[in-house]
């Protein structure tokens, strides 16, 4: 069986514009959520998000890119760079032809939908920019990935709600170790905070106006976020010929459908996709140290989350840790499993585990070792990154420390 | 005068459980009806659209919210209440 290897990771996002900021804010626990700065931000009843701020996309991309690239294209494309720039790979050739970029984002251009539709609608306008449809394409960030490393292989993009990114990586990981391709740029991207994005959320009625709390009893919601991380999957041994740093092994994927629900979790969904990936990597339950949990913040996730976790696990539920570092960066919908995924790099890498900050009160629903309010050192081996989307659509990661 | 604040909410709410006005009592509760989450979510869209007021209802915290959802007659002291706060009247 071929075996799947993290070579490179990137990231932007409201902790930092980089992977070593981003872990930085982990170690300490910091909280990148506050006040929103959008336009019309006084109609809004939900006033806060984890934002990318004092950001100049002219001081990145020029006016052609611009025009093509939404606001979730330019964040892949940043952190795209970060992944690919140091790697060393030549892509040319049968390489090319064997490296693909499956990229996950829930809403694609939400700020170019939101842009012209104000534009035609509340300013009457009968002209858009001709490019408004490749710009908003969900397809639009794998694309322009494509593109600017002449990557040929297998390329789309994911659109499971919450769960987008974690499912992009897990079929990167399995088209890998398929055969299908060498090489996957993969992860995920959101920009979804403009005035429409955030005004439609609101309408669920399940936001926090103040604060991000998953697992304490007096959590009130979930908060959004923005950015995106993108990562290099590659085969293990092409990895090791060319003596690339490893970061963490990809050993199992699952994905499960709750068929019950569009918005409401399922305990039974949720656990047989953790089981699931326990399964297809072959691991022992007791080998896991670590779990970034989807942990929104809701007071329905969290509970079902915790659950389906004692489910799976039995005993050894309350041996292992899990966090949501969805307190510090805010829930980026298509692009947070992919942020996430972060942190477990970090606990397999440094024996780090990030915390879940805003943590107030013990929930005796929520009765496991949350990490919370600081950072911890441990060892661990193997850890797993859930993600369970509306529409009851679950997709489970399963990574071990680098070979 | 048209509607009562009472029929209205009545009229909202049977729309919503899929039952007649004179199936909702001022004691049924939204579970007795067979209102869920999403139903729930809903009906205060619709009370909110039909009363040009603002609801303060978190769904994680339905108990700690200011706008008491535990019977029909709870709801309607509710909105009534907003109505006055809100437009004055």
């Amino acid at each position: 069986m071929r075996r799947v290897v993290i070579t490179g990771q990137g990231t932007i996002n409201a902790l930092g514009r980089d992977v070593p900021t981003t872990l930085n804010a982990f170690r300490e626990g910091r909280c990148g959520i506050g006040p929103l700065e959008l336009r019309d931000v006084d109609r809004l009843s939900v006033k806060i998000g984890g934002q990318v701020k004092d950001y100049d996309p002219e001081a990145l991309f020029n006016r052609q890119q611009i025009a093509l690239y939404d606001r979730f294209t330019q964040f892949t494309l940043i952190a795209a760079h970060q992944a690919l720039d140091g790697a060393d790979l030549n892509f040319s050739g049968d390489l090319a032809a064997r490296t693909g970029v499956v990229l996950g984002t829930a809403g694609g251009g939400v700020n170019t939908w939101d842009e012209n539709y104000r534009s035609v609608y509340e300013e009457g306008k009968n002209r858009v920019h001709p490019f408004v449809v490749p710009k908003l394409m969900n397809n639009a960030a794998a694309s322009h990935v494509s593109m600017e490393w002449n990557l040929r292989g297998p390329s789309f993009s994911v659109a499971t709600a919450c769960a987008s990114s974690n499912h992009a990586m897990g079929l990167a990981f399995q088209l890998i170790r398929g055969g299908g391709a060498d090489v996957m740029v993969t992860g995920g991207s959101e920009a979804m905070l403009s005035f429409g994005g955030v005004k439609a959320w609101e309408g669920l009625r399940v936001m926090s106006k103040d604060a991000c709390r998953p697992f304490s009893a007096n959590r009130n919601g979930m908060v959004q976020g923005e950015g995106a991380a993108v990562f290099l999957f590659e085969e293990y041994e092409h990895a090791r010929s060319r003596g690339a740093d490893i970061l963490a092994e990809v050993v199992g994927f699952a994905m499960t459908s709750d068929a019950a629900d569009i918005v409401m979790p399922s305990q039974q969904g949720a656990a047989r996709a953790i089981i699931g990936a326990l399964k297809d990597a072959k691991l022992n339950p007791d080998e896991v140290g670590y779990i970034n949990a989807h942990g929104t913040g809701t007071a329905a996730n969290d509970k079902v989350e915790c659950a389906a976790v004692a489910h799976a696990f039995g005993a050894h539920a309350d041996d292992l840790m899990i966090s949501s570092t969805k307190s510090m960066h805010g829930h980026l919908i298509g692009g947070t499993g992919a942020v996430e995924l972060l942190a477990c790099i970090m606990a397999l890498r440094d024996g780090v585990i990030a915390p879940t900050i805003g943590y107030e009160e013990p929930d005796p629903e929520c009765a496991l070792d949350v990490v919370p309010n600081e950072a911890r050192d441990a060892e661990v081996s193997v850890v797993l990154s859930n993600a369970f989307a509306f529409g009851g659509m679950n997709a489970v990661l399963a990574l071990r420390a680098a070979p | 005068m048209g509607e009562s604040v009472q029929d209205k909410i009545i009229r909202i709410i049977a729309e919503q459980a899929v039952l007649e006005p004179e199936d909702v009592t001022m004691t049924s509760t939204l579970e007795d009806l067979g209102i869920d989450s999403l139903g729930l979510v809903e009906s205060i869209f619709a009370i909110e659209e039909a009363f040009d007021i603002s609801v303060p209802f978190n769904a994680n915290q339905p108990e700690e919210s200011d706008f008491d959802i535990s019977s029909v007659a709870a709801i309607v002291k509710a909105v009534e209440g907003l109505v006055a706060e809100q437009q004055g009247t």
